[in-house]
């Protein structure tokens, strides 16, 4: 029994009751307008004052902000939560990479430090001086290999898989090491559903056993080997293959289209963490409220997005994900 | 070997006291905690939870109500110790303690994580407040029959 996080869960108890529940989040998608769903938000206690069109990034970047200050005040030690943020510390450095081959500045495509474990303008100095000591360990070694693969090759789409790979396995190697149930279920489900799609992606784009195997991260509820014979073979092959996997019942939806898979990880994700909502003692509600505020965002930027396209409301009602309350 | 009787005795009232004011400290710690973690975002709950912080504190209370009938028993609130006490009733005293003393250290500690769920339970569903105090409580009857039988076994060791 974790004494230390009593505290903090009844507080995460108090914010959860603040969350988007699924009636509010049916209200936003029969919303007559964005400007209209903005309201909703607002009443909900999203962005600051009236927020516009123009305005909605700032607001989902204000509305992670708050969910990880409000995170930082609960619990002193805040690496336990790094597994989260492995992936905006990559495509940074993603980003990163392209700027130094390039040589141009697009300061907008960087995450703000308050969403990553590393400051973005350290992985840029780093990239530019060619000087990778101030990096992490993991990190310092795959941004001089992709950045060398940029500069050499001009194969971006090389560079992006070197780093996404890179970022898989140090989700998947912090999900090891954690002892929280929920952070070791986030890293293998994130590095399962990522093979899968880029799977399916080479396999689409016709490409050949030895880039898959460079693409895909090793995870433990799918043989790598196994799913790059498939994808090399035909998207038959990959789907043959998950069916025997405990990936089975989402190859309906990656027969539907990519987003209705990216629909089916999400919704796993939040019916696996869904138990947290009982559990008193654990750092488990507190990495629950974490997922459950991203996949809130994640599913009001799709509705906002779908009203500001004029998308019908079956439409956007297809893309919503289920509410963690 | 003279007092050793009363040594044991005394050392099962303090444990009563000891080890169920522990477990009492701890579990109204815990519920503390939770109760705090609510108020922060929902001042008004206040009276609600701390009623629920408080009822693990009760085996301290127990515990305490013991070591006073064993040291009232031993003469010594009255200042005149049963010095001559045999060691076998300072052995039936300390054995008389002891389903308080332990009883009461792991009934506070998991009356106060059914007092954390029930916090939390509240925080979310504050008309069922009622009802979360009930799950709480029902750890309380096994305080109460230790209490029971500490106490029984006190007034007849002092028979001895």
């Amino acid at each position: 029994m974790r004494e230390e996080y009593i505290y903090a869960v009844a507080r995460v108890r108090g914010k959860e009751q603040k969350l988007l529940s699924a009636p509010v989040m049916d209200s936003l998608v029969s919303a007559s307008g964005v400007g209209d769903a903005l309201r909703i938000l607002s009443d909900h206690g999203w962005g600051e004052g009236e927020v516009t069109v123009s305005g909605i990034d700032e607001m989902f970047k204000a509305e992670r902000k708050k969910t990880w200050e409000f995170i930082g005040e609960l619990v002193k030690d805040m690496s336990v939560f790094d597994v989260f943020l492995y992936a905006n510390d990559y495509h940074n450095l993603k980003a990163a990479v392209k700027e130094t081959a390039r040589m141009e500045t697009r300061d907008s495509v960087f995450i703000d430090r308050s969403e990553c474990t590393i400051d973005a303008e350290t992985i840029r100095r780093a990239l530019k001086d060619h000087d990778y000591g101030s990096l992490p360990e993991e990190m310092a070694p795959v941004a001089a290999e992709a950045l060398d693969v940029l500069l050499h090759t001009g194969d971006g789409q090389l560079a992006d898989i070197i780093v996404d790979r890179a970022a898989l396995a140090r989700i998947r190697e912090a999900g090891a090491k954690s002892d929280n149930e929920i952070i070791r279920m986030y890293a293998e489900l994130t590095v399962a559903c990522a093979n899968i799609k880029t799977a399916i992606r080479s396999c689409l784009m016709k490409k050949d056993k030895a880039f898959l195997n460079r693409a895909l991260a090793p995870c433990d509820s799918l043989d790598v080997a196994d799913l790059a014979q498939a994808a090399s073979e035909s998207t038959d092959a990959i789907y043959e293959y998950l069916g025997r996997t405990t990936y089975a019942e989402a190859v309906p939806e990656i027969r539907k289209s990519p987003s209705a898979f990216e629909r089916w990880c999400d919704n796993l994700m939040i019916r696996k963490i869904r138990p947290e909502i009982h559990h008193p003692f654990t750092i488990g509600p507190l990495a629950a409220y974490i997922l459950a505020r991203d996949n809130e965002i994640k599913c009001v930027r799709m509705i906002l997005s779908g009203k500001v396209n004029d998308l019908s409301v079956d439409s956007i009602r297809e893309r919503v994900r289920e509410t963690y309350v | 070997m003279s007092g050793l009787g009363l040594f044991f005795a005394i050392l099962g009232a303090a444990l009563a006291a000891l080890l169920a004011g522990a477990g009492s400290a701890r579990g109204v710690g815990m519920a503390g905690q939770a109760a705090a973690g609510v108020v922060t975002d929902q001042p008004d709950m206040f009276g609600r939870v701390l009623i629920l912080q408080l009822l693990p504190g009760t085996q301290g209370i127990y515990g305490l109500l013991i070591a006073f009938v064993a040291m009232n028993n031993l003469g010594i609130m009255s200042g005149n110790p049963e010095v001559s006490c045999s060691l076998l009733k300072g052995l039936a005293y300390l054995g008389a303690c002891l389903p308080m003393a332990i009883v009461g250290y792991i009934s506070a500690i998991n009356q106060a994580k059914a007092a954390v769920a029930s916090i939390a339970l509240v925080s979310k569903r504050p008309d069922q407040f009622g009802k979360s105090m009930l799950f709480p409580a029902m750890v309380e009857t096994y305080a109460i029959f230790a209490l029971l039988i500490s106490i029984l076994a006190l007034n007849g060791v002092g028979a001895i």
